[in-house]
């Protein structure tokens, strides 16, 4: 938001917002090298002592690697990290869909409800599942808090998409209105439920509502990633969309984008990729608000290359915010969403201030 | 062409437009008027299809019903009343979105010489949100004006839908965004536009089409919709319309001044 004073004319006034896209585009390179640098390190940050530089050089002599060190590495370091990866995008990607849907900085899957309703389904599968017959909970096995948060979300974007359209037009006031009241009811009954349930059951429950990626592996993340994959690369392609959203409904269409059909991919991305990752991570919160906030700053709104620098960052972000939770109370390890919160809250805090100031809501 | 046939608009329980015919030929501007809810916005709403209507309205000989949001906005420049940005994007970002289907290339350039058109070539870089009402306007109409190109295209003419287009502008910025109107028409465009300065619409437009109560009052060229008794019955309050010296366009005194006049 840099107003040039250079006043040599139009060309001068031509670069500066042109470049601003360039530059959000050039940080697509540098927000994957963090990506990739942040991803190496949290492969060799743990309670075991297996560092990557090792299993890399007995690799390049050739020597087999040790049953601990494939353990940590293949089956809890890396799907952990491809899980905080899939997760960090998602969030990211989807808050930013969300506040270029509802035309606000402060939107995101948590406000519209997608979260709660996810929420909802996790806690009715801990707190009832032993309740269900045998042969079915076998059948079932691990996959019934995923499975059921999966659903919740997906059901509450029906139930308030139901609530918020009419004759085809999406009312983005009903739409957060109705979050805030699908939200209240799913907490409602979330609370009767975590009454309800005994002393095991409670610890359940607070760790999956804190959120947490300490449950990865390998068979939720072929539940969650082909998802995840899906809508953010869908989502990717609603960059102009959502430009021109920024003018309003009618403008949109008025300039040509098929406005209803575009609201129907967007809300279809930001379920899908909200419910994959609630449904194996539980309630992380603030990625989808903190990463296009601070993106925006950092290199204008434009959506051509916000959704995809979220994606970047989000997963980074996340990532990151893993490692701290495993290491800050090593050996035990900290729920990773109270690590995003307290990175999180104040930065939103700021957004409302900051908009307080600028726009009265 | 834009043909708008027994045009019927119901919102909620009331019946805001009763079967309004409307015509509006390309190189022309032709301008709404009427009093504070007479459906002058109602009318420009359901010509760009952003209102659901019964009747039919033709835009160069096609149903707007039929044609799909990219292929009517290729035709058809909209300019709202009043425009909200949700992020800070710059002045010349808003016009480079108007720009959203189409020519892949040169858009920046397209988009500066909007804004250049419009007296805002310097303000490129500037924070739309930073700008004053009149400037946002303005901004918008240079987005429109991006938009559309063009005021004749190999396939038919381009128009313009204008809503209130001088409302926020001062008297300067007035004249020439009409003048940026007139202009475009002049060049084989066609431009709908609400008008409530009865005087600039005198100036600058060609017909008038005239609501009141939902219905057309009457419609035809500046002169001989703009008369005393006429434009009287219209807005229901005494005025006077005389003749401009020197080209002999109608102007329009309220009575207090006419008064004052006599």
């Amino acid at each position: 938001m840099v107003a040039l004073t250079d006043p040599a004319g139009e060309l001068t006034e031509a670069e500066a917002p042109r470049s601003r896209l360039a530059r959000a585009r050039r940080l697509h390179l540098w927000l994957a090298l963090l990506l990739i640098a942040v991803a190496l390190a949290s492969l060799t940050v743990g309670a075991t002592g297996v560092q990557l530089w090792d299993v890399a050089r007995s690799l390049a002599r050739g020597e087999e690697l040790s049953r601990m060190e494939r353990v940590v590495l293949m089956d809890i370091r890396l799907p952990r990290l491809v899980m905080g990866l899939a997760v960090g995008a998602a969030l990211a990607v989807s808050g930013a869909v969300m506040q270029g849907l509802f035309r606000n900085p402060l939107a995101d899957p948590g406000i519209v409800g997608v979260s709660a309703g996810a929420g909802l389904g996790a806690i009715l599968a801990i707190v009832l599942g032993a309740l269900l017959p045998p042969a079915l909970l076998g059948f079932a096995g691990a996959h019934l808090v995923p499975l059921a948060a999966f659903f919740g979300g997906w059901v509450s974007t029906i139930l308030l998409y139901r609530v918020a359209t009419r004759r085809g037009h999406t009312s983005v006031a009903t739409m957060l209105l109705a979050g805030i009241a699908l939200g209240a009811l799913a907490g409602a009954v979330s609370g009767v439920l975590v009454y309800m349930a005994d002393d095991s059951q409670l610890r359940d429950l607070t760790f999956w509502g804190l959120g947490s990626l300490a449950g990865a592996s390998w068979t939720k993340l072929a539940a969650a990633l082909p998802i995840i994959l899906v809508t953010v690369a869908g989502a990717s392609f609603l960059g102009r969309s959502l430009n021109a959203l920024a003018l309003g409904e009618a403008t949109a269409a008025h300039i040509g984008i098929p406005v209803q059909r575009m609201k129907r991919l967007a809300i279809l991305c930001v379920a899908g990729a909200t419910g994959a990752a609630v449904a194996v991570s539980g309630g992380i919160g603030f990625v989808g608000i903190v990463v296009p906030h601070l993106l925006r700053l950092a290199s204008g709104p434009d959506h051509r290359a916000l959704l995809i620098n979220s994606a970047l960052l989000g997963a980074a972000l996340l990532v990151v915010a893993d490692m701290i939770s495993r290491v800050i109370v090593a050996p035990a390890e900290l729920p990773i969403g109270i690590v995003t919160a307290v990175l999180g809250a104040p930065v939103f805090l700021w957004i409302l201030l900051r908009q307080r100031g600028v726009v009265d809501l | 062409m834009v043909t708008a046939t027994d045009l019927t608009v119901t919102l909620g329980r009331n019946t805001v437009l009763e079967g309004v015919d409307f015509h509006a030929a390309p190189g022309q501007l032709t301008a709404i008027c009427g009093p504070n809810g007479s459906g002058k916005t109602t009318l420009l709403r359901a010509l760009t299809g952003d209102l659901p209507y019964r009747g039919t309205v033709e835009l160069n000989g096609q149903d707007i019903a039929t044609l799909p949001a990219w292929a009517l906005a290729s035709i058809r420049g909209v300019l709202p009343q009043a425009s909200a940005l949700a992020f800070p994007f710059t002045a010349l970002e808003v016009v480079e979105i108007g720009l959203a289907r189409g020519r892949a290339g040169g858009d920046t350039r397209a988009a500066l010489q909007a804004l250049a058109r419009v007296d805002l070539g310097h303000y490129a870089s500037r924070p739309y949100q930073s700008l004053s009402g009149g400037e946002q306007q303005r901004v918008q109409l240079a987005r429109v004006l991006a938009q559309v190109a063009e005021p004749v295209a190999q396939d038919g003419p381009r128009w313009l839908f204008l809503d209130e287009p001088v409302s926020a502008l001062d008297i300067a910025h007035q004249l020439e965004v009409m003048q940026i109107a007139r202009d475009f028409a002049d060049a084989g465009g066609g431009v709908v536009a609400v008008m409530h300065d009865l005087n600039l619409t005198a100036m600058f437009a060609d017909r008038i089409a005239l609501l009141s109560r939902g219905h057309v009052l009457a419609a035809g060229p500046v002169a001989e919709v703009m008369t005393t008794d006429t434009l009287s019955r219209a807005y229901g309050c005494r005025l006077r319309v005389g003749a401009a010296p020197a080209p002999g366009t109608p102007f329009i005194l309220p009575h207090a001044a006419t008064l004052a006049a006599e």
